[in-house]
């Protein structure tokens, strides 16, 4: 029997505020344990929970991003239970008006394109953090609790690891446009967990899920996924059925691990929060964040290859993250050739940043720079091969590509004189190459060529050489 | 007359021309409040050196910086939190916390100079109409000590009816204030919801909470509440409407007064010489040009139902964060965390709180959310339309604050369906959020009688107008308990 | 008559993490179902195309602005808890 995969996904993304969700307290990441709090996150008796404009707005903006519709009356409701990294004992969260609503994202695997809804997105404030000693102890730090999140549910439209790993490509690239977040998933403002299960295909119910979590990178959820799907596949077909309970990815095998067989032992109890009055979103309001919603990176695609003429792919990669397609649009503003532009920065610019782990902006290279790097090439001040050798001190050092190449030297050698000069001092000292060339081996002009090079440092226009060697070994 | 026989506009009168000082005053108050407490037992927390410390500060200050409240002494209930000084809300769960902040009510009582004398005795958690349900025993009523003074501020009403302070602050859900000041022979008002900050507040039913005021007279309880009302920052339901000086309203002049007297007010259910006794309070008000009729409130038998789902479903929610992790008592018996969660609630909590947190727990729970929480919440609705309605013809609603006098000690158990003819007349304000005021209005067997006045939201000034045009037309406020005259 | 069985206190009880004595669950079984009983009354109301009531009086948008205030000192915090390490408060562990 053949099964088909059924996946939905939950993910929560940590909202990049300055204050937490429900107090005035910072909310960063990385702080010294317990600083980063208010009386509020302690839930002393008395406190009452104050409501950050910034972090609805931020709902909002990713909400709209996603293509949800926005609720027009929201609230928040608690939603109970015991841990010690919820000191309320309940969290506030969205439960039945949620701030986004039936949205969707388009991904693209092998070539075929495909609508993923969402169901929801909701706004909640995170939970602190609780680490186990060796001598049977917890101990919480409580700067997290209150850091907003907003929760993004999918419809259980996911068919494939792929399809999976295509969707949160996606909808990274689209949250980190917005700048609602860092969606870092290294610093926990990315998390996924995964709900899968198996049907025969034809098949309309949904078979028992299995909810997977501890999925710590894009590539983890891939493999952790197509392991639950393999593991479910081997117990259905032997006949077994699925129990209906939470598993753990272990990174060091690639296994899913069974954490807790899911029961009816929670009873969440929702109740919308007397402590805070609905919101009420206007259209002017809805309006206003609308319009500080950059460009998103579909629509960024689909500009570059339709008024660029880029490739599918050089978009696509380009528009993966929205420092990336900034760079690239700066760049072409500041005079650069779209796909000369496009090779450099997925090239040598990309290939630096993987080796360093760097971001672009921890580099000093501006747009201005590179696009004057892309013109002194196409202009013929120097060779493509000294732009790189350029390129190396301008990423590490900044400045005018200009200066470098003045600087070191580097200008491009196009004065025929010069060069002419040159070559017949070559082919003086080469005279069995021109015999060989001659004598129909066409190696024998790389080799001339290299030696002219040489004898520049590399400096030499390249086709000049090409046509001036040609013209002398005529004269021989 | 002494110091302590004063009341709070007498006294900061006398403060602000300098002719006593915080210091004497607060001496005075303390030395009183020596000499009844054994009688009555109203205070957790008599805050002796920090309120003598505190009034040498205040004597210190320039005379032109004194604020509304300049050396006034007052009390405060349990459960409104003050930094530095014990706030139990009379539970073994925080007998020994001690908060790191202050409420707003509390900072602007600070700011307006007056001397907290200490932290009042109440029901556990506010649960209870007779204060009977305090892990540190029960408060005694001034007026005869065989009865309760009623609850959950029953410390708050017993300190200022016996004369150890003119002013208190009580908190009321579901009457808790006004029934006290009733049983007690004072005045008391639960604001509009909103009126007051309930930042520091602790919790009981939040969506009913609301601070009150205690007072001798209406006119100290419009002084306090002018100064502990207002917006805050810190309280997202504190109202941004503008805070009037509430003893400008005190003129005396109720004249085309439109009164409401909902027939259930005066019928089954309350004691015949209560509703006598209010029959002749509201024929004064007439005498004084006040129009009064009779109204129909449809679904006020439902009100207490309605009441104890949505205060215990609130309860259960806001009592969880007892845990004793982060603060207040935490057993010594437990292995892991699940026996340290079981443990410390089971031997913090007393047996009324656990009923109610138990209930509320049932009452929301999946399979009867539905049915008993949202059809109280729905119930609750009706109720306030009921109001709403009568509030369009009429200014205000008057009837008994209790439907009896005092029970006496022991007689309830602090059982909370024993006062369901209470209840039907306490807690419309809280379901409906409207200010509502007690004002004694007579004695029924030597314990005294309030009338009950509930207003529109937000208009609490035609409820102090009505309540002092009424007490100055009478002599009920100018009785005092005997413990008054040291017997 | 409304029944609520010991084992009934105990569903709840456990929700909330209230430990029972065997006294207190026949106890609360008694109390709880006279409540129980009492609130029936609300199944005579007609609450059809009723909206429930969550707010006593109705406000809406009150938000604040995104600025950090009132950070609450760490130690202050942590002398109230019942064990502390490293900044971190101490509690005991889940099993």
């Amino acid at each position: 029997m053949n099964f088909e995969t059924i996946v939905g996904l939950e993910i929560h993304v940590e909202l990049k505020t300055d204050t937490k969700i429900m107090s005035p307290a910072p909310a960063h990441f990385g702080a010294e344990p317990n600083k980063n709090i208010h009386v509020t996150d302690i839930a002393y008796p008395g406190v009452l929970p104050t409501l950050n404009k910034k972090a609805i707005e931020y709902g909002m903006k990713a909400s709209m991003a996603l293509n949800c519709d926005i609720a027009p009356i929201m609230n928040f409701d608690r939603k109970h239970y015991f841990y010690p990294d919820n000191p309320k004992a309940y969290q506030i969260t969205q439960d039945k008006r949620p701030v986004g609503a039936n949205g969707w994202i388009e991904i693209e695997v092998d070539g075929k394109k495909k609508k993923i809804r969402i169901e929801r997105v909701h706004l909640e404030e995170d939970a602190g953090k609780l680490t186990h000693t060796e001598n049977g102890h917890s101990l919480v730090d409580l700067n997290r609790q209150g850091t907003p999140l907003i929760e993004i549910v999918t419809e259980a439209d996911v068919r494939s690891p792929e399809e999976a790993y295509a969707f949160l490509e996606k909808l990274k690239a689209i949250i980190q446009y917005t700048g609602v977040s860092d969606v870092r998933m290294e610093e926990g403002s990315l998390r996924c967990d995964a709900n899968i299960s198996l049907r025969p295909f034809g098949q309309e119910k949904f078979g028992t899920k299995t909810e997977l979590k501890n999925l710590n990178s894009f590539n983890f959820i891939r493999r952790g996924i197509a392991n639950e799907v393999a593991r479910q596949e081997k117990i259905l077909l032997s006949g077994g059925t699925i129990q209906q309970e939470t598993r753990r990815y272990d990174e060091a095998t690639g296994d899913t691990v069974l954490m807790r067989i899911k029961g009816s032992a929670n009873d969440y109890r929702f109740i919308n929060d007397p402590d805070l009055p609905d919101v009420h979103i206007e259209q002017e309001w809805m309006d206003r964040v609308r319009n500080e919603i950059p460009e998103l990176p579909d629509a960024r695609k689909e500009r570059y290859v339709s008024e660029m003429d880029l490739p599918e792919y050089d978009a696509h990669v380009l528009t993966l993250t929205k420092e990336m397609s900034d760079f690239f649009d700066a760049t072409v503003k500041a005079g650069a050739e779209p796909k000369l532009a496009s090779n450099w920065l997925m090239g040598d610019v990309s290939a630096y940043l993987n080796a360093e782990s760097k971001e672009l902006h921890d580099t000093p290279l501006t747009p201005e720079n590179l696009a004057q790097l892309v013109k002194l090439i196409t202009d013929g001040t120097i060779s493509s091969k000294i732009a790189k050798k350029v390129f190396t001190d301008l990423v590490k050092k900044g400045g005018n590509p200009a200066d470098i190449v003045k600087e070191k030297g580097l200008v491009q050698i196009s004065d025929e004189g010069t060069l002419r000069t040159i070559i017949t001092e070559i082919l003086d000292n080469n005279e069995q190459s021109i015999e060989d060339f001659k004598n129909g081996k066409d190696r024998a002009v790389g080799f001339l060529v290299g030696q002219v090079m040489k004898a520049t440092k590399g400096q030499a226009n390249p086709p000049l050489v090409n046509k001036l060697l040609m013209e002398e070994i005529k004269k021989r | 007359m002494t110091l302590t026989s004063k009341t709070a506009t007498e006294l900061q009168a006398l403060l602000q021309k300098g002719e006593v000082t915080a210091t004497e005053v607060t001496e005075a108050t303390l030395q009183t409040i020596e000499q009844r407490e054994e009688k009555i037992h109203a205070f957790i927390h008599v805050a002796k050196e920090e309120a003598t410390k505190r009034a040498e500060q205040l004597d210190q200050e320039a005379a032109d910086t004194r604020g509304r409240l300049f050396g006034v002494p007052i009390g405060i209930k349990d459960n409104i939190v003050t930094k530095d000084m014990t706030t139990t809300c009379a539970s073994k769960m925080l007998e020994d916390f001690v908060p790191v902040y202050n409420a707003t009510a509390i900072e602007k009582l600070e700011a307006a100079g007056a001397v907290n004398m200490g932290k009042l005795n109440m029901d556990e958690f506010a649960m209870g109409s007779t204060t009977e349900t305090s892990y540190f025993g029960n408060t005694l009523n001034p007026w005869n000590t065989d009865y309760v003074p009623g609850g959950s501020s029953g410390g708050s009403a017993a300190a200022v009816a016996a004369g150890e302070v003119p002013l208190s602050l009580g908190s009321d859900t579901g009457g808790s204030v006004r029934q006290p000041a009733a049983f007690c022979g004072i005045v008391g008002m639960k604001p509009t919801y909103g009126r007051i900050s309930r930042f520091g507040l602790t919790a009981f039913a939040s969506s009913l909470d609301q601070i009150g005021t205690l007072s001798r007279t209406v006119e100290d309880n419009a002084l306090l509440l002018s100064v502990i009302a207002g917006e805050d920052y810190n309280d997202s339901s504190s109202s941004a409407k503008a805070v009037p000086d509430f003893t400008a309203a005190l003129t005396g002049d109720i004249k085309g007064l439109k009164v409401a007297v909902p027939k259930p007010y005066l019928g089954e259910g309350v004691d015949e010489e209560i509703a006598k006794t209010v029959k002749e309070a509201i024929a004064v008000l007439e005498s004084l040009g006040a129009v009064c009729e009779e109204v129909e409130l449809p679904h006020i038998q439902y009100a207490p139902t309605t009441y104890y789902v949505i205060s215990s479903s609130e309860a259960q929610s806001n009592l969880s964060r007892f845990d004793g992790l982060r603060y207040g008592y935490h057993t010594e018996n437990a292995e892991n965390l699940e026996q340290a969660y079981f443990r410390t609630r089971q031997e913090g909590f007393g047996d009324e709180v656990k009923k109610r947190i138990i209930f509320g727990t049932y009452a929301m729970s999946a399979d009867h959310h539905e049915d008993v929480y949202v059809r109280a919440q729905k119930t609750r609705t009706l109720i306030a339309q009921d109001f709403d309605s009568v509030f369009e013809k009429y200014d205000v609603v008057i009837g008994p604050t209790a439907a009896t006098t005092a029970f006496k000690l022991g007689e309830t158990g602090g059982d909370q369906l024993v006062h369901y003819a209470n209840d039907v007349l306490a807690v419309p304000a809280n379901l409906t959020g409207r200010p509502a005021l007690s004002v004694p209005c007579g004695f029924v067997n030597e314990l005294p009688v309030g009338m009950q006045i509930m207003g529109k939201h937000f208009d609490e000034e035609t409820l102090y107008k009505v309540a002092h045009a009424y007490e100055q037309a009478t002599d009920f406020h100018k009785r005092t308990p005997s413990i008054q005259e040291g017997k | 008559m409304t029944t609520f069985s010991k084992e009934d206190v105990k569903y709840f009880a456990d929700f909330v993490r209230i430990g029972l004595s065997e006294e207190d669950k026949e106890n609360f079984s008694v109390k709880i179902a006279d409540l129980i009983e009492s609130v029936s009354n609300l199944n005579e109301v007609d609450v059809t195309g009723v909206e429930p009531m969550t707010h006593p009086v109705a406000m809406i948008n009150v938000l604040r602005e995104d600025q950090p205030k009132d950070i609450l000192d760490r130690e202050v915090m942590l002398a109230s808890a019942e064990d502390q390490e490293d900044g971190l408060i101490k509690v005991p562990d889940i099993l």
